[in-house]
This record gives structure tokens, C-alpha cells and sequence, in this order.
């Protein structure tokens, strides 16, 4: 398969992955959305690479991959921390700047 | 299936119907697993399509030729991230599930909105580039994939390897910091824990779970299936007693600053 | 043609400054004394006019023996500020010298007249610190030897008789009244004002010797211009039309005010103003036409207004009005007619201030009461009053050999010698003036010293027009006497004036041959009698006749019975009152209201509706922070695709 039909597929799986974080409101669903982003692009790096013919894109895929492990793990440290607080892990509970 | 693995970086057409039936395949169940994931109520639901999803993904690196990244995926991002996901939706609430009604007005339309958006465009940018068949490898990356990543790691992007390294302490850091709990009350010290066991006036610890006996002194017998005791539970030494004797417990006199130390 | 020369005085007249100084130290002194000074104040108030008087003669008589020479006193530099160069210097010639001792002489007289009027009132020592006011400024006016001293003096003028006219200031009319009559005056001030700058724009300086010099070159529209706003100028100070409202209610002052102010002195600034530039009006008949007509219409105005009014001291003012009139309009008739107009001044003001000073007499003896028809048969108890003020009356109507017949005529000849239709018809008016005078004049007398007494026992209560000065002697029921010595002995000696000034001044052409070299001479000289001279004195017999038909003969009625159209109109100022606030006053207000309306709505209305503006948009935007991280995220989402989307635009 020709690389397009890579990169096609994803922007078909980060298009969801946006549209999964603007409509699920459980905290954790939307970072395993973010997650779902972060493969897509880790796919289409990985597309680009065999498209040049070097390695590259699989490095910057690993830096990723290895940025997205410590983003998850503070990520639900926060998460944690705020469910003990407040006892919700709803993202709209989190509304102080309304006007 | 090596020669799969092996054969894809050529991008020789060799292989290619079997390449495309399995990409065909992986694409419409990573895509279907996708809007799963997104339309499912329940949060585990949700992780164990993702997790779906990424093992597409790591077969789709394989057949790129992507075998290091293939297992990385596997090995890490889903079995160790996705487990951490696990491990907090287990500790928030397994069965915490979102409701259908959407409480902001417009959202669920200006979502559609924009990523109908931005997918027309994305798409017609990359129709629009140059996207030709996978270029021939050239002689320095004629390496196997291994030995070509970490000579790219350690000399051309030696330093965001370093860089990342450092994240990574920070980030286990921030999380020990994010998940500690002060205590409020002084930690008991063994003194305490043990004045507290005199206290109660059980000694012993609890049976484990799946332990049928009453008592687990060392002069009582053990009790054979029949109901009849067996003689060879008990030491020579000690004299064996009923085992269905009830003994009052022991609550030998406390201490005054025993009592103080004992709390929860 | 004036042939004077401008020289630097001499001898005594190096101390002409004293004039001024003798009164303003007396106001300073009693003004700014205050109640220290309230035993010997009044005394310091009449020595003070005295003072100066025996000054003013000893001044006449240095200059009697040079009179084709102004004495110059230049004393200091006022104002000298790039072109201009004004400075504070005092000229004394034959018209200020004049002007000087009716000034001082009168004005010596009523202050003598006021120590005993004012007896009883606790605030006499203000009255004389401002009357003495009144007299350095009058006096700065007449000598001063340039149009911006003139109008400090002026200005001093008007304010002195604001603060007179008010002088009972727990009276909400007289207080009404001084206000009004500063507002009228300020309006004819705008046009000195004006005519000042004019001089300076054109000719570069304000003094007289300058003007007058340099006013040949600038053409008759700047002459023309400068006379009409002089003639505004004057109009506001002397109350002809059409600023002539203010003058009957300024009677709200103290008696001895409206003599002195509103009879001799302050009204008959005007026509000063007029003789003494007459170089200018020389160059302009437009406004000298202007000038005889405003004369002319002001006597006829002011002769059918003093008809109709009952209080005393009205009628008295519309005789000034109407007389001040016959001024302005000899001096509209240029060289011909200044003598004469300055000699009318002259003598007008003994007999006037005669006939106001017994105006006060008779309210003094009867209890403040200024209403006609609360009067009659005063002649047998204020004898010495009554004989005076038939003296002034005869003289005011032109009855030879008294003043007004000397002085009146050659007025009315002159107007008669300009000659056309204007001349005719200016002549006929001051004719019928005169019939009129003698008609109303003969109203007062008859209602006043003659017939059965009409006043009543009992207490006034409910007269409009009733002044209660505070301490006043007799509360209740009027007991009318002969006045004191201190009131007595001014009236007489004004009334020896009322007799012979208008002869001394007329006859054998002393005065014209006096004030000639100011003013120019007059072209014909005419005898005593002459044709209109008779006329108008057969017209004056028959008037006086009428009105003793009509007020004499039959009992004057007590209460004012309603009169036809004109009757009505007189009594109310022949509707001056109600021109002026229907053409000015009424389009002031709604200028300002529609100014503050624009302003409210319009300059207001727009800043507040920007303000609406950004407080109703913020109000708006603000509801996008929804605080939802959902709606944030969708903003950077939207975002994200409009910047692929710029990507894509600028790379293709």
C-alpha cells in the first residue's frame, strides 16, 4: 500500500480522536482520546518515513511515543488528584472561568 | 511473516495483495474501533477499544517496516499505558459513564462541524502534495531496522534523547509529587499497631480467606473430613485439648499509656 | 470745528488728580471702615464732595482766563502692552469743567440733603462710602482723557448704581431692579466696547487727542460704525430707547439716589459721551440722523409713560427719560446743537434734582407713601417744599424767565434749522414733547400740592408700590411736616439754580462763547423769542390748562380708574417691559434650553451611548468564556483547521 492510504487513515482516526475530545465529558475517556490523536500521528510519521526511505519519522514516532508515556502518567496524577478533591471526573465541572 | 516485515521497505509490488487485504482489514477495524471508543458509554469499554486500535496500529508499523516501533507499541504504549488507565479508571470509579443529554448548547454540531472540516482539508492538502510509492532505501539506511534507529538515536537526535530522559524523571516525579497524601494523624508505630491487637483481643491474625477452622492454636487438633479429629496435627509435646472447646480470650491488664497510643 | 490745543497744566491745575482723589478716599475709607466709621461717617461722606467742589471752582477759575486751551495731566502709564499705549491722564476743558462742578456742586447738595433723609436708617455710612463711589467715578469719567479711562468710569458708574439702586437689600424689588438696570446698561456697554476696539484696530490708540486726530483718515464707514456703537453706548447709559427700560424701576433706590444718579449725573453720561466725540460724528450724518431720531422717539416715549403713572417718583423718571431725550437729540444736530444740549444738561440738572429732592420731602412727611392719589393739599403744610419744587416744575415746563425756557428752545429751533423733512418733523416732536411735559408736570402739581387731602387715617397695608425704608420716623397714619434744616437748605439753593441757570447760561451767548472751542460754535444765533419759541409756549399754556381740567377742577379719585388703550400702555411703560422679554429674554431661554437639551441629548447622549456601546458588547462577548473546556477546546479545534487551511492557501 502506498503510503497515502496511511496518512489517509491517519487523519481519519485524528479527525475521531478530535471529535471524541470535544464531545465525551469523562475525563479519562478524553485523554484516551488525546491518546488516539497521538497514534494517528505516530502512523502518519511512520508513513512519511518508508515514503523518504529513511528513519527518521520512526525516531520522532518513538520520541512521541516515549513523550506520550510521561504525558499519561502526570496526566492522571492530576486526575487523581483532582478526583479526591472533588469527588467528579467530569471535565465540565472544571467551569471557574465562566463569565 | 518476517519477509513481510523485511520485504516492505523495498516497496516492491511482491507481496502487495496480501499487504493490502491485511491493511484493508486493520484499517476498517482500527476505524470501527475508533467509533467505538467514542460513542460507548462506559470508560472501560473505551480503553479496550483503544487498546484495539493500537494493536492495529503496531501491525500496520510492522508491515511499514517498523518492526522496533511495532513492539514498542505493544510492549509500552498498550501494555503499559493503556494498563495505567486501567489502574485510575479502576481507582475513580469503574463504573463512572457519561450521559447521553449533551449539556453545552451546539457542541455535538460544531464538533461535527469542525472535523468534517478539517478533514476535507487535510485530505485535499495531501491530495495536493507530492505523495509518490515508497522510496528505494539508500545505501546507509541498508541496515536492519534496529541497528538504523539507535544509530539515529545516538548521533542525530542525541539530544531530545537526552531531553526526553529528563522529561521522564520530571514526569515520574510530578507524579509521585501530584499522587501523595499528607498525613493528617502520626503514622502508627509498631508500638501502637501491637498495643491496638492487645486491645481488640484478637492476637492471632484472621484465618485466610478459605479457612473453615475455628481455631488455629497449636494444641487443638485438626479436624479430618468426617468431623473426627486427627492426632498428628498436635506436636508429642502438648497435650490436645477439645477442639470445640470455647475458651474465653485473654485481656491481660493494660498500662494507662498503652490505651492513650491506641488509636485508628 | 473745535480749535483747542492739547497743553500740559500748570499751577493748580497740576493737582486735578485731587478731584478724584477726594471722593474715592471717602469710599474707601467708609467702605471698607465699616461700622467703626458709623458716627462721623456721613459727615466725612459731605466733606468730601465739598471738597472737591471747592476745587472744581478754584480749577474753573484757572482755566476761565485760557479757554482755547485743554489743561493735560498725564499720570502714569496704564496700560502698555505691544501697540497699545494707554495712558491715566486727566483733561481738564470747558465740557469737563462744566461737567465737574454740576457733578460737585449738585452732588454736595444731596449728599447734605441725605444726611438728614437717611437720618433714621442704620446703614447710612454704607450709603455715603457708596455714593462717594459714585462720584470719583463720574468724575474719572468726565476728566478722564481717554475713551478707556472713560470707561472705567463708566463701568464705576454702573456699578455704583447697581449697588444704590439695591441699596434696600431685604427688598426683593429693589434688588430685581439693580439688576436690571446693570443688565440694561451692560448691553450699551457692549457697544462702547466695541467702538473702543474699533479706535485701537484702526487708529492705534484710545486717547482723545489721537482719535480725534487720526479719525479724518479712516474713512466715514469706520466714523459711521463708530458712532452708531457710540450711540448704543449711550443709549444703555442714559436709558433712551431702546434700552430704556430700566430707569422707572431704578426709583427703587433712596430719593437722594434718584436725584443725584438718575436726574443730574450718571444718565446724562451719555450725552457727554456724544459732545465729546463729536469730531467723529462730524464725519458721519448717518449717525447723527440716528442719533436725533433715538432722541426724538425717547422724548415722546418717555413724556406719554411719566402721564400714566401714579407714584411720584415715576413720574419723575419719565419726565428724565423724556428730557435726557431732547439731549441726545440736540446732540444728533451737531456743532448747532451740543451748547445747547450740554446747557439743557446743565440746567435740567438743578431743576430735576430740585423736583426729586422735593419728590423726597413730601415722602418723607408722609410716611413713604409714593402713590398721587394718597396726596393733595400738601401746599399749606410743606410750604418751603411746595415753593421750590413749583419752581422746578415751572422751570421744567419752559415757563419764562426760568431755566427750562431758555434752554429748551434753542434746542427745538436748531432741530427746526436742520432744515427738511427731517428737520420738520424733528421739531414737531419736540413741540408736542413739550405740550406734554408741561401737561404731565402740571398732573404731578395738582395732584400733589392742591385740592382736598385724600390720604386716610389709618396704616397703608396692600400698596404695591409703598416703600417701608426701615426707621422710618411714623409708622402708621401720615403726619406730613415741613422737612429738617438738612433738607430744607439743598432744595432751596437748587431752587435758586431752577431759576436763574438757564438765563445765566443762555443769555449774551456766555455759554456758547464758553464751550464753543470744545463742541464748535453754532452757526445762527437766535434772540429770545422766536416763532417756534412761541408756539410751543402757547402750546405749554393750554396743556397745563387741560390738565387743570381734568385733575384740578374735578376730585381726584382714590383708587387709579381704567383708562382707554393708551392710558393702559402707558402705565405699563408703553409695553417696554414686554417687548424686551418677548424679543430678547424669551429667545435667550430657549437658546439655552435648546443648548442644554443638545447638550443633554446630543453631546451627553453620545458619550453615553458609546459607553452603552462597549458595556452592551462586553455584556455579549463575555458569554463566549463559557468555562467549558469543551467549548475552549472547539475554539482551538476551529482554529487548528483555519490554520491547515491558510497553509494550503499560501502554498498553492
Amino acid at each position: 500500500m502506498s503510503p497515502i492510504h496511511y496518512v489517509t487513515l491517519s487523519v481519519i482516526l485524528f479527525v475521531i480522536g478530535g471529535v471524541g475530545v470535544l464531545v465525551r465529558r469523562n475525563a479519562i475517556v478524553v485523554f484516551m482520546c488525546i491518546e488516539l490523536m497521538l497514534n494517528a500521528c505516530n502512523l502518519a510519521f511512520v508513513a512519511f518515513a518508508r515514503l523518504h526511505g529513511n528513519l527518521d519519522g520512526q525516531v520522532i514516532a518513538f520520541f512521541v511515543m516515549v513523550v506520550a508515556a510521561a504525558e499519561v502518567v502526570v496526566g492522571l496524577a492530576i486526575l487523581m488528584a483532582i478526583f479526591r478533591a472533588r469527588r467528579s471526573a467530569s471535565v465540565d465541572d472544571a467551569n471557574l472561568l465562566k463569565y | 511473516m518476517s519477509h513481510i516485515l523485511a520485504a516492505a521497505p523495498s516497496g516492491t509490488n511482491t507481496d502487495s495483495i496480501a499487504v493490502a487485504t491485511i491493511f484493508w482489514i486493520l484499517a476498517v477495524i482500527s476505524v470501527g474501533a475508533a467509533l467505538a471508543m467514542i460513542l460507548v458509554r462506559r470508560a472501560v469499554h473505551c480503553a479496550i477499544m483503544l487498546a484495539v486500535v493500537m494493536l492495529c496500529l503496531a501491525t500496520m508499523y510492522a508491515m511499514q517496516g517498523a518492526p522496533f516501533l511495532a513492539f514498542v507499541q505493544i510492549i509500552v504504549y498498550t501494555g503499559a499505558v493503556l494498563m495505567l488507565f486501567l489502574f485510575v479508571i479502576m481507582l475513580i470509579g469503574i463504573s463512572s459513564s457519561d450521559s447521553v443529554v449533551e449539556t453545552i448548547k451546539g457542541q455535538r454540531a460544531a464538533a461535527g462541524l469542525a472535523a468534517i472540516g478539517l478533514f476535507v482539508i487535510l485530505i485535499l492538502g495531501i491530495g495536493h502534495a507530492a505523495i509518490g510509492p515508497a522510496a528505494r532505501t539508500t545505501a546507509a539506511n541498508n541496515v536492519d531496522n534496529l541497528t538504523g534507529l539507535a544509530r539515529l538515536i545516538f548521533t542525530t537526535y542525541v539530544f531530545p534523547f537526552e531531553v526526553t530522559g529528563a522529561l521522564l524523571i520530571t514526569a515520574a516525579v510530578g507524579a509521585m509529587v501530584l499522587a501523595h497524601r499528607e498525613r493528617t494523624t502520626p503514622k502508627p508505630t509498631q508500638r501502637d499497631l501491637a498495643a491496638r491487637r492487645l486491645a481488640s483481643g484478637h492476637l492471632a491474625p484472621d484465618p485466610s480467606p478459605g479457612v473453615y477452622a475455628l481455631h488455629d492454636a497449636a494444641d487443638r487438633p485438626a479436624l479430618l473430613p468426617d468431623g473426627s479429629t486427627s492426632e498428628l496435627s498436635v506436636s508429642q509435646t502438648l497435650a490436645p485439648r477439645d477442639p470445640y472447646e470455647e475458651t474465653p480470650p485473654v485481656r491481660p491488664e493494660l498500662p494507662a499509656s498503652a490505651t492513650t497510643e491506641a488509636e485508628s | 470745528m473745535t480749535t483747542l490745543h492739547t497743553v500740559v497744566a500748570t499751577g493748580a491745575l497740576k493737582l486735578s488728580w485731587l478731584l478724584l482723589a477726594f471722593p474715592l478716599f471717602g469710599a474707601v475709607v467708609l467702605l471698607l471702615g465699616g461700622r467703626r466709621t458709623n458716627r462721623w461717617g456721613h459727615l466725612l461722606g459731605v466733606a468730601m464732595p465739598v471738597a472737591a467742589l471747592v476745587y472744581g471752582l478754584i480749577a474753573f477759575f484757572a482755566l476761565l482766563g485760557d479757554t482755547h486751551r485743554s489743561q493735560d495731566q498725564h499720570l502714569y502709564t496704564f496700560i502698555q502692552v505691544g501697540r497699545l499705549t494707554v495712558p491715566m491722564g486727566l483733561q481738564v476743558d470747558q465740557l469737563s469743567i462744566s461737567f465737574v462742578l454740576l457733578i460737585t456742586g449738585v452732588g454736595s447738595l444731596i449728599h447734605i440733603y441725605s444726611v438728614g433723609y437717611m437720618a433714621n436708617d442704620p446703614q447710612r455710612r454704607r450709603f455715603f462710602g457708596y455714593m462717594n463711589l459714585f462720584l470719583a467715578a463720574m468724575l474719572l469719567l468726565v476728566l478722564s482723557d481717554n475713551y478707556l479711562g472713560l470707561y472705567i468710569g463708566w463701568e464705576g458708574v454702573g456699578l455704583a448704581s447697581y449697588l444704590l439702586i439695591g441699596f434696600y437689600q431685604y427688598r426683593n424689588t429693589a434688588a430685581v431692579a439693580a439688576k436690571k438696570a446693570f443688565i440694561a446698561n451692560r448691553v450699551g456697554d457692549a457697544g462702547l466696547t466695541l467702538a473702543i476696539f474699533l479706535m485701537f484696530s484702526e487708529f492705534g490708540t484710545v486717547t482723545f487727542t489721537g482719535v480725534f486726530g487720526s479719525v479724518g483718515s479712516g474713512g466715514s464707514g469706520v466714523a459711521t460704525a463708530l458712532g452708531l456703537l457710540l450711540l448704543l453706548g449711550a443709549c444703555g447709559k442714559s436709558a433712551q430707547v431702546p434700552l430704556q427700560s430700566w430707569l422707572l424701576d431704578a426709583m427703587e433706590g433712596p430719593t437722594p439716589v434718584s436725584a443725584l444718579i438718575h436726574a443730574a449725573t450718571m444718565v446724562t453720561a451719555g450725552v457727554y459721551l456724544l459732545v465729546r466725540s463729536n469730531p467723529i460724528l462730524a464725519l458721519t450724518p448717518t449717525a447723527r440722523l440716528a442719533i436725533t431720531v433715538v432722541g426724538a422717539v425717547t422724548l415722546l416715549f418717555g413724556a406719554i409713560i411719566g402721564c400714566a403713572k401714579d407714584d411720584i417718583k415715576k413720574a419723575l423718571a419719565g419726565s428724565t427719560m423724556s428730557q435726557i431725550g431732547y439731549m441726545t437729540l440736540a446732540a444728533g444736530l451737531g456743532p448747532a446743537g451740543y451748547v445747547f444740549a450740554i446747557a439743557h444738561l446743565l440746567a435740567h440738572g438743578f431743576f430735576k434734582a430740585g423736583l426729586f429732592l422735593g419728590a423726597g420731602s413730601v415722602m418723607h412727611g408722609m410716611n413713604d407713601e409714593v402713590n398721587m392719589r394718597k396726596y393733595g393739599g400738601l401746599a399749606r403744610l410743606l410750604p418751603v417744599t411746595y415753593v421750590t419744587f413749583a419752581l422746578g416744575y415751572l422751570a421744567i415746563i419752559g415757563i419764562p424767565p426760568f431755566s427750562g425756557f431758555f434752554t429748551k428752545d434753542p434746542i427745538i429751533e436748531a432741530a427746526f434749522d436742520k432744515g427738511g423733512t427731517s428737520g420738520a418733523i424733528l421739531g414737531t416732536c419736540a413741540v408736542i414733547g413739550a405740550a406734554i411735559t408741561a401737561f404731565y408736570m402740571s398732573r404731578v402739581m395738582l395732584m400733589t400740592w392742591y385740592g382736598k387731602r385724600r390720604w386716610s387715617g389709618e396704616a397703608e397695608s396692600g400698596e404695591p408700590h409703598e416703600s417701608t425704608e426701615p426707621g422710618a420716623e411714623h409708622a402708621g397714619a401720615p403726619h406730613p411736616h415741613e422737612s429738617p434744616a438738612t433738607m430744607i437748605w439743598p432744595m432751596i439753593l437748587l431752587a435758586v439754580g431752577s431759576v436763574g441757570a438757564g438765563a445765566f447760561l443762555i443769555l449774551g451767548q456766555r455759554y456758547e462763547d464758553f464751550l464753543g472751542p470744545v463742541t464748535g460754535f453754532p452757526p445762527t444765533s437766535h434772540g429770545i423769542w422766536s416763532v417756534s419759541g412761541v408756539v410751543t409756549l402757547i402750546l405749554v399754556l393750554l396743556a397745563a390748562g387741560l390738565a387743570w381740567v381734568r385733575y384740578g377742577r374735578v376730585p381726584v379719585p382714590a383708587v387709579a380708574p381704567p383708562g382707554r388703550p393708551l392710558t393702559v400702555a402707558a402705565r405699563k411703560d408703553l409695553y417696554g417691559d414686554a417687548f424686551n422679554e418677548s424679543v430678547l429674554m424669551r429667545p435667550g431661554q430657549w437658546l439655552t434650553r435648546l443648548s442644554v437639551f443638545f447638550d443633554n441629548r446630543g453631546v451627553d447622549g453620545l458619550v453615553n451611548t458609546l459607553a452603552a456601546a462597549v458595556g452592551g458588547t462586553s455584556g455579549r462577548v463575555r458569554k463566549l468564556q463559557t468555562g467549558f473546556v469543551r467549548s475552549y477546546a472547539l475554539s482551538m479545534f476551529f482554529g487548528a483547521a483555519v490554520l491547515v487551511a491558510l497553509l494550503l492557501v499560501v502554498r498553492l
